[in-house]
């Protein structure tokens, strides 16, 4: 296991939550800043914090989309890394604020400064801290679902597998088609709900073939979705953010 | 074309429901993906060969009057003539106007999505002239009545028994099963079509500015049936097929050919220079090239969705595509299905008539990553909902406006989005089962129908925060 060593300057990491974290799952929260705590990172939360503007980007509401962008980038405006527990809402200021302020030159620059310091969580991990092995155990069967704008956006596929590779006593299997979209999609699944049910299906198959007992993902909007399906035909998968897999001890 | 509205969700309801469609999608999809992959992995510079592509493209289109020109002066100096067309109606007078001048009655065609945008064949059967779609694909498609559900595969929706039992249906054969004694039947009927023909109608696939060569790419032979029995071949093309030099060529037909049908090269690749020459002894007398805009021009004009335009209609694509997986092509409503159809249905129809496709899609982003000229679909789809938001004539309806400004208000302060986590807290004790929300009122229930929801949390992390920030794990 790593330890920053005494000697080296504490790396200080402001935790971007994410409003679904936030609302709906802070054990993932909670996890992630027992993660990085014993690594020797130091952990901040500026409180001020809400949504990235993501909701409203996707929809086309891009006034309202800027509004939540410039606030964002107002409150991590000084913090050395920006860490989240998810691969969505980093692509929302890695790749997509880009985008929203690509005519807009002051703010684009702001973005560039700051999107070179924003990581989704398992490629901070891997990428930054050069941590594979975080210290933890899991008794049980699990899989990996690649998460499109963890996969797709940020090009974040290995990451996630090494550390869940080292954790110890896990038995991992890849399910068929993981990088296949569980038909979440957002603002998608409740505009065309049948369609995205029936996206999801598919992928509620690979994993019972598979034969896990946990499903486990860098984002929770899919894993809301696939366990929305999962319990509600009482199948015995249990959904887990990677930050929760990796606190456990 | 001015009334049309679409509605994909009309559709693709439908679509969902269909067994048949379902288990036909499956089969082909799966099968496609697995034969396409290996296509693109055995090609070791598939990725530089994208970017070749794509910058070819992009030169060509921000010069594309330059090159358009071009391509006629050779066209013609090869014994050709060039047509321009503003819209779909002038395209179609075009191309009857010569049929009519030469006497033509019976017309036999290739496979072409451009005549499909402009429903070519009801201008020839409101003239009385009679039209045969000559690739099995199509033909099926024509026997059925029906409009192709696939840009490469039109009846990739049909199953062999659908196709027995038209067969059976409309050209009184026995019931078949096999694939082999379908395509029998087929070539039979089609060989007299093309000897009966007057005149051919092809698509392009590319046609070269330098050389005036157009350049079809195919694997039945149906084309080059069609471009060199008849006495006349029509080729359309919309604006944005052209390419500079023939040397370009192979860069495409490589990209084409392996993103479409996973292949290496396809059976038949025909390259046309104008009409017969002298020395020939195939080809037809006369050779019209007609070049189509039908709102491509405005596409152009638009930096932000220009992108559009590079689409070689490979339909990697739509193999790929989730969504279109499980509602097939007709859910998308016009001739072109997928992502790229719910890109450029909107664009070419207008914002009002598409208003729904640009959100029929999760935002995976496989297609970007499959596309051979690197359209990022998902950033064009994303513009597109900014626009249809925009959009007077459409636009998102009042209560979801006042919703989103609520939201977003809530958002943009601290204390009030405070009080909306304990508000909501409070507010779902009403629906709780299990510590789940099961059965909400619309439209959350638009999520339970078929889904759980979680409960929100008595403590949310921000108030946890405060517990554990000084603690040591
Ligand atoms: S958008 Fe790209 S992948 Fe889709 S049909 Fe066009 S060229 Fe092929």
């Amino acid at each position: 296991m790593y330890l920053i060593k005494e000697a080296d300057k504490k790396i200080k990491v402001s935790l971007f939550i994410t409003c679904l974290v936030d609302a709906l799952f802070p054990q993932v929260g909670v996890s992630m800043v027992k993660v990085l705590k014993r690594l020797g990172v130091e952990v901040g939360f500026p409180e001020k914090q809400t949504c990235c503007g993501q909701p409203a980007f996707n929809t086309g509401f891009r006034q309202d989309a800027k509004l939540l962008a410039k606030r964002f980038l107002s409150i991590f405006d000084r913090d050395e890394f920006i860490v989240s527990p998810s691969g969505s809402c980093t692509s929302m200021v890695r790749v997509f604020y880009k985008e929203l302020f690509h005519d807009d030159q002051k703010t684009s620059n702001m973005v560039e400064l700051l999107s070179t310091r924003t990581y989704e969580f398992s490629e901070f991990l891997v990428n930054v801290l050069k941590v594979d092995d975080v210290g933890a155990t899991y008794k049980g069967r699990v899989t990996y679902h690649d998460s499109c704008h963890a996969l797709r956006e940020l090009r974040i596929q290995d990451e996630p597998r090494k550390l869940i590779k080292s954790v110890k006593g896990i038995d991992f299997m890849e399910m068929k088609s993981p990088e296949t979209c569980c038909g979440f999609g957002g603002t998608f699944s409740i505009k065309f709900p049948d369609v995205s049910v029936s996206i999801l299906d598919e992928k509620i198959e690979s994993i019972i073939e598979s034969g896990a007992d946990t499903i486990l993902s860098t984002d929770m909007g899919c894993l809301m979705h696939i366990g929305g399906a999962l319990n509600r035909m009482n199948i015995p998968v249990k959904t887990m953010h990677i930050a929760e897999l990796l606190s456990n001890r | 074309m001015e009334n049309i509205k679409l509605s994909f969700e009309k559709d693709s309801a439908i679509a969902l429901k269909n067994i048949k469609l379902q288990r036909a999608l499956n089969k082909a999809i799966d099968q496609f993906r697995n034969v396409r992959w290996r296509a693109v992995r055995e090609f070791q510079d598939w990725e530089q060969l994208r970017v070749s592509a794509r910058r070819i493209k992009e030169w060509t289109i921000d010069h594309l009057d330059g090159y358009l020109e071009m391509l006629e002066a050779n066209v013609i100096n090869a014994g050709g003539n060039v047509h321009w067309a503003s819209d779909a109606n002038e395209a179609c007078e075009i191309i009857l106007d010569i049929a009519q001048k030469h006497k033509v009655k019976s017309v036999v065609k290739s496979k072409s999505m451009a005549t499909e945008e402009i429903e070519l064949n009801h201008s020839f059967e409101g003239a009385g002239i009679k039209v045969v779609e000559t690739d099995l694909g199509e033909y099926i498609i024509q026997l059925a009545n029906e409009r192709p559900s696939h840009i490469i595969a039109p009846a990739i929706h049909k199953t062999k028994d659908d196709i027995s039992k038209l067969f059976v249906e409309k050209l009184n054969t026995p019931y078949f099963n096999e694939p082999e004694d379908l395509t029998k039947i087929a070539r039979e009927k089609l060989r007299n079509e093309f000897l009966n023909a007057d005149m051919g109608v092809s698509g392009v696939n590319f046609s070269v500015a330098e050389t005036g060569t157009i350049v079809i790419v195919e694997n039945e032979g149906n084309a080059r049936l069609t471009t060199t029995v008849p006495r006349i071949h029509v080729a359309l093309m919309g604006i944005e097929k052209v390419i500079p030099r023939f040397e370009d060529l192979p860069i495409f037909l490589n990209i084409l050919i392996r993103s479409a049908t996973g292949q290496k090269m396809s059976t038949y690749v025909s390259l046309i220079t104008g009409p017969k020459r002298n020395s020939d002894l195939d080809g037809p007398e006369e050779f019209h090239l007609v070049i189509m805009d039908n709102g491509r021009s405005k596409i152009l004009s638009n930096e932000e969705t220009r992108e559009s335009l590079y689409c070689i209609r490979c339909g990697a694509c739509l193999y790929i595509c989730p969504v279109y997986k499980k509602v097939g092509g007709h859910s998308y409503g016009w001739v072109y299905q997928g992502p790229i159809g719910a890109i450029i249905t909107p664009q070419l129809l207008g914002i009002d008539k598409a208003s729904d496709l640009p959100f029929a899609s999760s935002l995976c982003g496989a297609c970007k990553d499959v596309c051979p000229v690197k359209i990022n679909i998902p950033r064009v789809l994303l513009e597109l909902r900014a626009r249809v938001i925009n959009d007077k004539r459409v636009g998102a309806r009042f209560l979801l406006r006042i919703a989103v400004k609520l939201w977003r208000f809530t958002m943009e302060n601290t204390s009030f989005y405070n009080l909306a986590l304990r508000l909501s807290y409070i507010l779902q004790k009403p629906w709780i089962r299990h510590g789940r929300l099961v059965s909400l009122p619309f439209p959350f229930s638009r999520w339970t129908k078929k889904r759980d929801f979680p409960a929100i949390s008595k403590i949310p992390f921000r108030k946890q925060w405060k517990e554990i920030k000084d603690l040591e794990f």
